[in-house]
């Protein structure tokens, strides 16, 4: 079944006739006297597969955090649909779905009940919210497994329904950081193609980031590289092998960022997710 | 919630059994009866404290993510999250008082039993306040450990729950009298068998005011929460 039966009751405002839906200016953000992004500027055209590309420590997720709220800048502008996210947190975040690096959902609930808290949280009224969710879970093939706990669930199975309940309440722009970490070739298959068809059949926006190079080459419509916290390099993958003089996209990141392995210390965040994993979390 | 009872029950019967003769001896009366109103705190306190420092966990890898990120007031999702923990914690409490009858303990006046309730409830929120209060600017379960050891434990054993603050030093009866938990405890042993040391209306006074300043500290600082 098609995802335009139940994506076309949408809103009539929409980011649809316009040309750009991200826009940023200028963004910088500094903490404690470092840099993590500075001074970056880049744009994503509405209805385009974006990849945000860069190593570890780049400024990448400091960058997507404060798309979506979760940061503020130090200083610089952004525009996401149409929203500040400074100015207007709540618009902003109906614009968007979102689907973290880490799992966001609730193991206790079931896979239903976590469709339908973000529906509540996102204010979607009970009868578009019910039929929403039977249309999502049928997409992402997890209808008959609704009523089962999400934490007998497999890292794939948890991955397709955090996508599909990102999408509950019907946003033009949807963000994936790192969608495809951890899983197995079958399920990157499944989300790459479940995503395609959001990109083709409803025209929405996807904002992604991955070190898995050689999808983003295969699924990219524009990418951007940041390094050091500055952009280095936009362009569609043609235009950055082009650039490189190189055959793959994987080939042109390294050429951009160079080979040097980057050091980090963990951080807190990485610290819990290396105990999480040794306890059995995906 | 059931592995959650094995500590103070341990305590109860421990501490309730292994003191009770030297306490009669020593003219304190039924020790159990005395202990028990500690270890409903005792409760209390562990489970509210616990379910405020999840947080550090949920705001990373839970569920709390999801809400940080949804057009909903960060006052609202606090409010909410404190008052389930809240509870939780509160009915942990009323198991441990049901069990105590288990060990002989009745209460002196059962018409005071929804006051006594109401006291669990006051220390439930102002320490699940507190858990989130914390939690929202740590960003390591390492950080847990040192809650546990510097504030949970000073805060249990130091506040009348064990034993009586009357007669006892100025610097224990000071930091006890500084102790919110003081007064929770105060609280549910007046309502539940009658002996005071503060008063009650001095326990419900300071618990409330306490609990309200905190809620406020504690939503003020979820609502900074910046992963």
């Amino acid at each position: 079944m098609t995802v335009s039966k139940f994506l076309m009751d949408r809103p009539k405002k929409s980011q649809q006739n316009e040309q750009t839906i991200i826009t940023v200016s200028g963004l910088t953000k500094k903490f404690n006297g470092f840099t993590a992004v500075d001074n970056v500027s880049f744009e994503v055209k509405t209805g385009a597969i974006f990849a945000f590309l860069g190593p570890n420590g780049a400024g990448k997720s400091t960058t997507i955090k404060m798309l979506t709220t979760l940061l503020q800048p130090t200083s610089g502008l952004m525009k996401v649909a149409g929203f500040d996210p400074v100015k207007d947190p709540d618009k902003a975040r109906r614009s968007f779905g979102i689907v973290f690096q880490d799992q966001s959902l609730d193991d206790e609930l079931t896979a239903y009940e976590n469709m339908e808290l973000h529906g509540v949280l996102y204010h979607v009224p009970k009868d578009l919210r019910n039929e929403r969710i039977r249309h999502l879970l049928e997409f992402i093939e997890l209808w008959d497994r609704r009523g089962d706990l999400v934490k007998h669930f497999s890292g794939g199975m948890k991955r397709r329904l955090e996508i599909a309940r990102g999408l509950i309440h019907h946003p033009e722009l949807l963000f994936l950081d790192e969608p495809t970490l951890g899983l197995d070739p079958q399920t990157r298959n499944h989300i790459w193609s479940y995503v395609g068809r959001l990109n083709t059949e409803e025209k929405m926006t996807i904002f992604f980031t991955t070190h898995y190079m050689e999808e983003a080459d295969r699924v990219a419509h524009t990418a951007a590289i940041i390094d050091n916290g500055k952009i280095v390099a936009r362009g569609t993958p043609e235009d950055l092998k082009r650039q490189t003089k190189t055959t793959s996209l994987e080939d042109s990141f390294l050429a951009l960022t160079g080979k040097t392995i980057r050091e980090e210390e963990s951080t807190g965040a990485d610290r819990m997710r290396m105990r999480r994993k040794a306890w059995g979390g995906r | 919630m059931v592995g959650s009872l094995g500590q103070p029950l341990l305590f109860l019967v421990a501490l309730g059994f292994g003191f009770g003769p030297i306490y009669q001896r020593a003219g304190g009366g039924n020790y159990i009866e005395f202990l028990v109103p500690g270890i409903i705190a005792m409760g209390v306190l562990f489970t509210a404290m616990f379910s405020g420092i999840e947080i550090i966990w949920d705001k990373q890898f839970g569920f709390l993510k999801e809400t940080l990120v949804a057009p909903v007031s960060r006052i609202e999702i606090m409010m909410g999250r404190t008052l389930g923990g809240a509870t939780v914690a509160t009915l942990q409490g009323v198991v441990v008082f049901i069990i105590s009858f288990a060990i002989g303990f009745r209460p002196t006046n059962w018409m005071l039993l929804p006051l006594a309730v109401v006291f669990m409830l006051l220390t439930a929120l102002f320490f699940t306040a507190l858990g989130t209060a914390i939690a929202s600017i740590l960003d390591d379960m390492q950080g847990f450990q040192l809650i546990m050891n510097f504030i949970v434990m000073p805060t249990f054993f130091l506040s009348g729950a064990l034993f009586p603050l009357a007669g006892l030093p100025s610097y224990i009866s000071d930091i006890a009298a500084l102790n919110p938990l003081s007064y929770g405890v105060d609280g549910l042993r007046g309502t539940l068998t009658s002996v005071l040391h503060f008063g009650l209306g001095t326990d419900l006074f300071i618990l409330s005011i306490a609990t309200f300043i905190l809620l406020a500290i504690g939503s003020y600082l979820f609502s900074r929460i910046e992963i």
